[in-house]
């Protein structure tokens, strides 16, 4: 009951904050010459005027900006995201079929991201200055500097290229239609480099965090007696050291997961997903509005869903930090 | 970029008879006594998703590389470049230009398995292309009616005299059928069957998933016996284009048409034997480099300018080290891929001469002040391509040398449009100009005086002349084809004197596919084509 009660308060916290961003990239939005009529025309190869003439009394743009977004504002409490542009249909179904994908690449980059930056960063910690510590930092120094573009295309021409071991791109196969366990084991092959290509970046990260905080923890009076009771090296590590340096990695995670949405435009290009990163690059292209405040109200309740469960999580992790304080 | 590498693949690339070489020749006359094998799947880039896929009420490359494999226009151009009927059988002409009757084919249906008749093209013609569809609401403007005498005949009435050697250009692209049966009703751009099209060709759409790919499969019952030989096509969504060429490379793609991937991994592929990299395929697809000059600017009225802006760009040194194969020195606005109309160049020209633009320059009253600096200008490069991205940082360069200080600013597609065409926020501004096989239907609106504030790729410069005005008007109803070729010729000469536009590059489409392909490139527009007799080899 007081999780759901937290969680009641949140959310309505975070209600007038989503609509400042709505109207703050309504209004943004505006300022970006020529509209979506604008954007079907190139993408036509030209029309004379009347077709323009009839496209925006076709998609609603015949009206004055503020009325445009009464419209809009009044819409969406009725929780009606209005329709898209270029997709011709709500944009909700649109944004719907588009979340899956993101979410898997998201989450499985994520979580690859922690696992091993958490392994990387305590071993690094341990063997701080030794070879290990070195190889690890350098590793992962480079995998910050590399570009996710330049990385996911590489991985493409070793893996898919010349090794042939894994799709170049897209979500599934399209050949032969799978269903059940062959079809989630298609859609694996298809994230693993995207993952890998996403997650690496971010493993850079964890793991320089995860080493800092180890390395910080580790010097602290409570270690030294833990030590001196006799515990052996593993158990100071897992029983008490780990916990405590965990706290800035969940913090992070929170941090991440919004950065996570938009930097998958390249990886999602890069490897042909059909991902929110996409979508959304494209709305702006088109100049698709409803589409891409869609978006950033998902994107908008995805972090605070996130950034919550994050909150829940430093509870579990140190018990001095209450879910009501 | 290494010239000597690219000089190999300018002779793959080019179509004139000199350059083609063995690689691209002799291949195709080895394959010529092959016997076509059915079957196989054909997996094609696609680059930029459109909002939907009725090529009747679309008029671009983007919907005809699906669409023209699943529904048919009345005609299409055959291998010279010729029309040759394919829903219609024949057509004439009366007299005087009004009335053109077409004969339309028997036993053709729907891949729904209704009859097409004459009722589906007067359908068509007067709800589609008049009043929707790109160009084609200008080139059917004087279009009355569309008689229906029995279910094999259409008989288009006109207003005005339409020439029929211009309509039979226009309709390989703006000629496309839809089913009146699945469109009488409702609004037709919300009609659904506009992302599943319906139509009567070789292949028949299957299914549509945005973001990733489109199906179309072997229609059985197609009205060509023996046609087609594949047994799918699928189009990839693939929005990134290195991306793009790594997929063909890993055999998960066999064709990106239209110069769909970057001009560096075009020179690359083209020496690869896996892959055949042409112009050939796409001579219905030419387009030119623009400069566009805003006349409100009093600098630009001042025609001494305009010549002197055009003599300061080294062209055929741009070409050779940024375009390589994949382009020409242009003459003006018909390219001389336009065997019907191209007026040879013996029109007005603006050759490199730097001296010469200075000069032009100083006598206009625009004197070199301190560090040489004349005047400033702004210039908004189109986003459509590389190539114009280059030329844009080009021609920034060339007119420093010259005095003249270019700021460059980029925008996307609709922010262009808007700025050029509609606000006229620009100094100079360059792009494509994309030419349709006739001037009436894609390049005289560049120079008629009249055009609507926002019309894009329309006459916005600020500029009129009544005589270029009287020549584009009199070859519109001029009914005589040599007669109507003079009179572009002549309208040629006027606008490359005026200059308005200058458009000094051509450019053909290029093509990038498995060596395994046949039939293919085989016609002057065969990215948008049927492939009806497209096969692969083993």
């Amino acid at each position: 009951m007081r999780i759901l009660s937290l969680a009641g308060r949140r959310l309505a916290a975070s209600i007038p904050t989503l609509f400042l961003i709505l109207i703050g990239v309504f209004l943004l939005l505006q300022f970006a010459p020529g509209d979506t009529v604008d954007a079907l025309m190139a993408q036509m190869g030209g029309g004379d005027a009347a077709t323009a003439r009839e496209l925006r009394k076709f998609y609603g743009l015949d009206v004055s900006v503020p009325v445009r977004l009464g419209n809009y504002l009044l819409h969406l409490v009725q929780l009606d995201l209005g329709f898209s542009s270029i997709y011709g249909k709500p944009v909700a179904t649109v944004i719907l079929e588009r979340l899956p994908p993101t979410i898997l690449l998201m989450t499985a980059s994520l979580s690859f991201a922690f696992f091993f930056g958490l392994v990387f960063g305590i071993i690094a910690a341990r063997g701080v200055n030794k070879w290990p510590d070195t190889l690890i930092s350098t590793l992962g120094l480079i995998f910050y500097a590399t570009p996710s573009f330049w990385f996911g295309l590489m991985a493409i021409v070793v893996f898919s290229i010349y090794l042939q071991w894994l799709p170049a791109g897209g979500f599934e196969d399209i050949g032969q239609a799978q269903s059940g366990l062959w079809r989630m084991i298609d859609i694996a092959r298809h994230l693993i480099l995207p993952t890998l290509t996403l997650g690496l970046i971010f493993l850079a990260i964890y793991l320089r965090i995860m080493r800092a905080s180890m390395l910080e923890v580790l010097n602290l009076d409570y270690v030294r007696t833990a030590r001196a009771k006799g515990l052996d090296e593993t158990r100071v590590v897992m029983g008490h050291v780990l916990r405590n340096a965990l706290l800035p990695m969940v913090t992070l995670i929170g941090l991440q997961a919004g950065t996570m949405l938009g930097g998958s435009v390249v990886v999602e290009s890069v490897f042909s997903l059909p991902g929110l990163g996409r979508l959304a690059y494209e709305s702006v292209v088109q100049r698709d509005l409803n589409t891409l405040l869609g978006i950033v109200f998902v994107s908008a309740l995805l972090v605070i869903t996130v950034n919550f469960v994050v909150d829940l999580l430093y509870a579990r992790l140190d018990p001095r930090i209450s879910a009501e304080g | 970029m290494d010239l000597t590498r690219l000089e190999i693949n300018r002779r793959t690339a080019l179509l004139t008879s000199a350059a083609i070489a063995a690689n691209v020749i002799n291949p195709m006359r080895a394959f010529a006594q092959e016997t076509p094998k059915k079957g196989g799947v054909f997996n094609v880039h696609y680059g930029a998703e459109q909002r939907q896929l009725n090529p009747s009420i679309q008029a671009s490359t983007g919907v005809y590389i699906i669409s023209g494999k699943i529904q048919e226009s009345l005609v299409d151009l055959d291998a010279d470049g010729k029309p040759v009927g394919v829903l219609a059988e024949s057509w004439e002409s009366s007299a005087d230009g009004k009335t053109i009757t077409f004969k339309l084919r028997k036993g053709v249906t729907w891949h729904d398995g209704k009859p097409f008749t004459s009722a589906d093209v007067a359908f068509t013609a007067m709800n589609m292309w008049k009043k929707i569809l790109n160009y084609g609401s200008t080139l059917q403007l004087f279009l009355t009616a569309v008689d229906t005498p029995d279910p094999q005949t259409a008989i288009f009435r006109y207003e005005r005299p339409m020439p029929l050697s211009l309509l039979l250009r226009a309709l390989p692209d703006l000629g496309y059928i839809s089913a009146k049966h699945l469109y009488e009703s409702g609004d037709i751009r919300q009609n659904p069957t506009n992302l599943a099209p319906v139509g009567t060709g070789p292949f028949k759409f299957v299914k549509y998933e945005r973001g990733q790919y489109i199906i179309a499969d072997r229609n059985p019952d197609y009205w060509r016996s023996g046609a087609p030989y594949l047994d799918r096509i699928v189009w990839k969504v693939i929005t990134d284009r290195s991306a793009a060429a790594a997929q063909l490379e890993a055999g998960e793609l066999q064709y990106c048409p239209f110069s769909s991937l970057t001009i560096s991994d075009m020179a690359r592929l083209g020496k690869d034997k896996r892959f055949i990299v042409t112009t050939k395929g796409n001579e219905g697809n030419a387009r030119t480099n623009t400069i566009e000059f805003n006349f409100r600017r009093k600098e630009l009225s001042d025609i001494r300018v305009r010549r002197a802006i055009a003599h300061a760009i080294n062209v055929p040194f741009f070409i050779e080290n940024f375009l390589g194969d994949f382009a020409k020195l242009g003459t003006g606005p018909i390219p001389s891929t336009s065997t019907d109309f191209y007026p040879g160049a013996d029109t007005p020209q603006y050759p490199y001469d730097k001296a010469k633009a200075a000069a032009l320059l100083d006598e206009a009253g625009f004197k070199a002040g301190p560090g040489g600096a004349r005047f400033s200008l702004k210039l908004l490069p189109a986003p459509w391509g590389e190539d114009i991205s280059l030329w844009s940082t080009f021609i920034q360069q060339s007119l420093k040398d010259v005095g003249i200080t270019v700021e460059i600013v980029r925008n996307d597609g609709g922010g262009f449009l808007k700025q050029v065409y509609d606000e006229h926020a620009f100094d100079l501004a360059t792009g494509w100009h994309q030419y349709r096989n006739d001037p009436a239907v894609s390049t005289t609106v560049w120079y008629r005086s009249g055009q609507p504030k926002g019309a894009p790729w329309t006459n916005q410069w600020g500029w009129e002349d009544k005589q270029v005005d009287a020549t584009i008007d009199n070859a519109l109803t001029e009914l005589d084809a040599t007669k109507r070729k003079a009179i572009y010729a002549e309208f040629v000469k006027e606008v490359n004197t005026e200059l308005p536009v200058w458009m000094p590059i051509e450019q053909i489409f290029v093509t990038v596919i498995t060596a395994k392909a046949r039939n293919h490139s085989n016609t002057p527009r065969w990215g948008s084509s049927s492939w009806h007799d497209l096969w692969l080899s083993a």
